[in-house]
């Protein structure tokens, strides 16, 4: 496998992770751009343009850009994040020439102001949708609540009265200040050949913005909270609890994994001998967020009411334990292989190489081969995950239950 | 590489199916019991799946905690399900491992300690399993459909009912074992880099002194139609739908999954462009392909406000009907590379073939290979599609509603019925 990168003269970047064996091409626009790049009225709107970005081009309308997609036989999808909006395809190796032109035309929508009021209702669905499901915004409320003041509060599908109220002339504007030549990357995995990637670009992306204003940085403001979200008729006690964190460059990112891997894992980890094991609870987990300045732990809790109570207490007594005492080199051990099984199964396909190179290269501009990360993993030490659970899971936390 | 089925008859009556892919790291098998919720004890609905539970509390010389360290340890991912005919255990690993994890499984298959004191720790674990699905509308109106739909013993669902989980003892579950868990009808499919000689060794020193009865006979499958409403305070309204195609075992199957296909497979589908597209009525709406002791349905489902349920039943059934009128060349020539890619994309994940290999052998009893699939889906023809829709018109509808507001299926649909 070879990892190769190229610089379109005054255009946007190609990161390429070459492998000529493979069955398959995987290839992808990252755009550094998300809900934290909202300003508060239009929250919403990267996720709401994820959705119109497929409505159609000058070149395309929305039904030739569907059909199109789905001739070329893609696995094809998009996602909106906090910080990225990702656009995505996997499809054999010879029809990659048709993908590349296809998700780069994709790139500059025509926003038509009728497809925008149809979709407002499909994202307005979207948010009912979730509205209805477990743990209804609880992990949104608790991002309000450890945010506070800083963009990363901002809920990626925006409100519903955001999304009734914003107009395409808005998201026109949003996209041509966030789709620029030096904030979106064209990412490949898999059977790719570069030259034709780097025409595409070449061709078509000459005229696009060519510059963003950079991101805001802005400290948090850490302060402890907790609310309660009323619910009719639930059947189960939700909890989701956030401490702080480790940004997405911090050395210590790789303990921390083993360190939720061996607290919280969903087999075989101290919650789940507690908890779910003995039936007390549906799900028990922490895992870490992270982001370029910043980062969070999450924690998750599914129960029956009646044992919500003391399954927070059990929740507790195991993180100050683990906090007090450390773990146990058997425990790290255990974690690091599962953990090194699971990078090794997941990097046999290209489009999970996909989403790990993209990823990697929006928040630092390179990329870790497997064998580098795995020994990043082997390296960690039990003092390690001690500095890092003090670090995170020391500090209160804020607290969301949801009840009926 | 030619693809080969590897195979091997065991004389207890397992079936081991193996399907090498030598350019992977990772093998995976997928292992079929035929212990599904239709075998369960009439008034212990949810049998099956704590019995799963407790069978994974140790066996042989393993403790439970001991098992799934071992596990762990060898980097297995792994997982467990039940369904209407089977409890199935599929798990995926570095390829170095396949032969220590089989092991483990046959362990747990044949010799499982069942500990009495964690009976009501599992039951515990089940019993959070159908709150949850009791909050999540989505999932709960394909549960009530499948309920409602087909008869017992066809109809349990994996999670069972409060009562039949309080009634369960550890001997109900021990019998169940005992009568159940058995090499007759159970199917074991590798997939991935593996050696197949070792492979058949292993599984004949591990599982060929396993013994016991071939499963009881089912009774016939009588379908329920008509509308149930499930009262849920949601925004949305939650439709399940389901009507009559042939099943996986049937001729006319790839013809029924293409008339699925052109429904609801891909962005350009008729669903997502009549439904999402040019009405903005839903996020998420599809249809499928389900078949139970050989009767095919086509499963539907649309998640909309209250409000505009009833529109959403409509375009969905008038859209469903609309294949009668034609199916164009380019949509079948999209669903057509969809599914050959959808082929390619199979040979890298072992995960992925070994469960196809599994429910392949079980609703055929053989395994078509990509060149006969490709054949298959070579010859299907617009006009063949839409005559074998107008010979086979939707009947036979049942619908779920998961919402505020009831919905009745409207009277051209309930005309339909048979």
């Amino acid at each position: 496998m070879e990892l190769l990168t190229h610089k379109v003269e005054n255009g946007p970047e190609i990161v390429v992770l070459h492998d000529p064996t493979a069955f398959t091409a995987s290839l992808g626009w990252f755009v550094n751009t998300g809900a934290r790049d909202e300003v508060p009225e239009l929250a919403g709107v990267s996720h709401f343009l994820e959705h119109m970005v497929f409505k159609g081009t000058q070149r395309r309308s929305a039904d030739q850009v569907n059909r199109e997609l789905d001739h070329l036989g893609a696995q094809s999808n998009a996602y909106t994040s906090e910080d990225s909006t990702v656009f995505y395809a996997s499809v054999l190796p010879e029809c990659l020439g048709h993908a590349v032109d296809l998700l780069t035309d994709l790139m500059q929508p025509i926003l038509h102001e009728e497809d925008f009021e149809t979709e407002r209702q499909v994202i307005l669905e979207e948010i009912a949708m979730y509205d209805d499901q477990p743990p209804y915004g609880a992990f949104e409320r608790a991002a309000e609540l450890y945010f506070g003041s800083h963009p990363l509060a901002t809920r990626v599908l925006g409100t519903a009265e955001t999304v009734a109220d914003m107009s395409v002339s808005q998201m026109r504007d949003y996209h041509r200040s966030r789709y620029t030549k030096d904030n979106m990357y064209l990412i490949a995995s898999g059977k790719v050949d570069v030259s034709q990637l780097i025409n595409h670009v070449t061709e078509f992306a000459n005229d696009w913005p060519t510059s963003s204003q950079p991101r805001a940085e802005t400290k948090v403001d850490f302060r402890t909270a907790s609310e309660v979200l009323n619910r009719e008729s639930i059947h189960q006690h939700y909890e989701v609890q956030m401490w702080p964190g480790l940004h997405r460059n911090a050395p210590d990112r790789y303990a921390l994994r083993l360190l939720c891997s061996i607290l919280a894992d969903e087999s075989g980890s101290r919650l789940f001998w507690e908890l779910i094991d003995t039936g007390r609870a549906e799900t028990a987990a922490i895992w870490p967020q992270m982001f370029d300045d910043c980062g969070c732990l999450l924690g998750y809790l599914c129960c029956a009411p009646e044992d919500a109570v003391e399954n927070s207490l059990i929740l507790q007594r195991v993180l100050q334990q683990a906090l007090q005492d450390g773990v146990t080199a058997k425990e790290l051990d255990l974690a690091k292989k599962k953990i090194a099984s699971s990078l090794i199964l997941s990097d046999e396909k290209p489009a999970n190489r996909l989403f790990a190179l993209g990823q990697s290269w929006l928040s630092r501009r390179n990329y870790e081969p497997l064998d580098v990360v795995l020994s990043r993993f082997a390296a960690v030490d039990l003092d390690d995950i001690l500095r890092v659970a003090q670090t995170t899971l020391g500090c209160p936390p804020i607290r969301v239950h949801v009840t009926s | 590489m030619k693809q080969e089925l590897l195979h091997r008859d065991l004389s207890n009556g397992l079936v081991l199916l193996g399907e090498r892919m030598p350019w992977l790291r990772s093998a995976a098998f997928s292992f079929l019991i035929p212990s599904g919720t239709c075998y369960e004890t009439p008034g212990l609905d949810g049998l099956a799946g704590m019995t799963s539970e407790m069978v994974q509390r140790g066996c042989g010389d393993l403790d439970s905690r001991a098992f799934l360290e071992h596990l762990d340890e060898l980097g297995v991912e792994r997982s467990s399900s039940i369904t209407t005919n089977h409890s199935s255990f599929s798990c995926a690993m570095p390829s170095e491992v396949l032969g220590e994890t089989l092991k483990l499984y046959c362990d747990m298959v044949r010799r499982p300690h069942l500990p009495e004191d964690q009976l009501d720790d599992a039951r515990q674990l089940c019993m959070q399993d159908l709150r949850a699905l009791d909050d999540e509308p989505s999932h709960r109106c394909f549960s009530e459909l499948k309920r409602f739909r087909y008869p017992q013993p066809f109809g349990r669902i994996a999670q069972g009912t409060r009562e039949g989980l309080d009634a369960i003892t550890i001997g109900s579950v021990s019998e169940f074992v005992k009568s159940r868990y058995l090499p007759k009808g159970s199917i074991l499919a590798v997939a991935g880099n593996f050696d197949w000689a070792q492979l058949t060794e292993t599984v004949e020193a591990e599982l060929g002194s396993w013994n016991g009865q071939p499963p009881s006979a089912l009774p016939e499958l009588h379908e329920n139609y008509g509308s149930r409403h499930v009262d849920h305070a949601t925004n949305q309204t939650h439709l399940a739908l389901a009507y009559d195609c042939a099943s996986y075992e049937s001729p006319e199957y790839y013809q029924a999954r293409a008339l699925v296909g052109v429904l609801s497979d891909g962005m350009s589908s008729r669903l997502f462009t009549e439904v999402r597209e040019k009405r903005g009525l839903v996020y998420s709406v599809f249809a499928t392909c389900f078949s139970l002791a050989g009767h095919g349905s086509v499963l539907c489902y649309a998640g909309t406000t209250t409000n505009r349920a009833e529109e959403t039943l409509q375009v969905l059934l008038e859209t469903i009907h609309s294949l009668k009128n034609g199916i164009t060349t380019d949509e079948l020539d999209r669903l057509k590379n969809r599914i050959k890619s959808s082929l390619v994309f199979e040979q890298e994940s072992s995960a992925a073939r070994s469960g196809q290999i599994a429910s392949d052998w079980f609703y055929l009893g053989r395994v078509p290979d990509r060149e006969e699939v490709c054949a298959k889906v070579d010859a299907l023809t617009c006009d063949g599609l839409v005559k074998h829709f107008c010979e086979n018109l939707p009947q036979n509808f049942s619908l779920v509603t998961v919402g505020s507001q009831p919905l009745e299926l409207p009277n051209g649909a309930v005309d339909a019925q048979s």
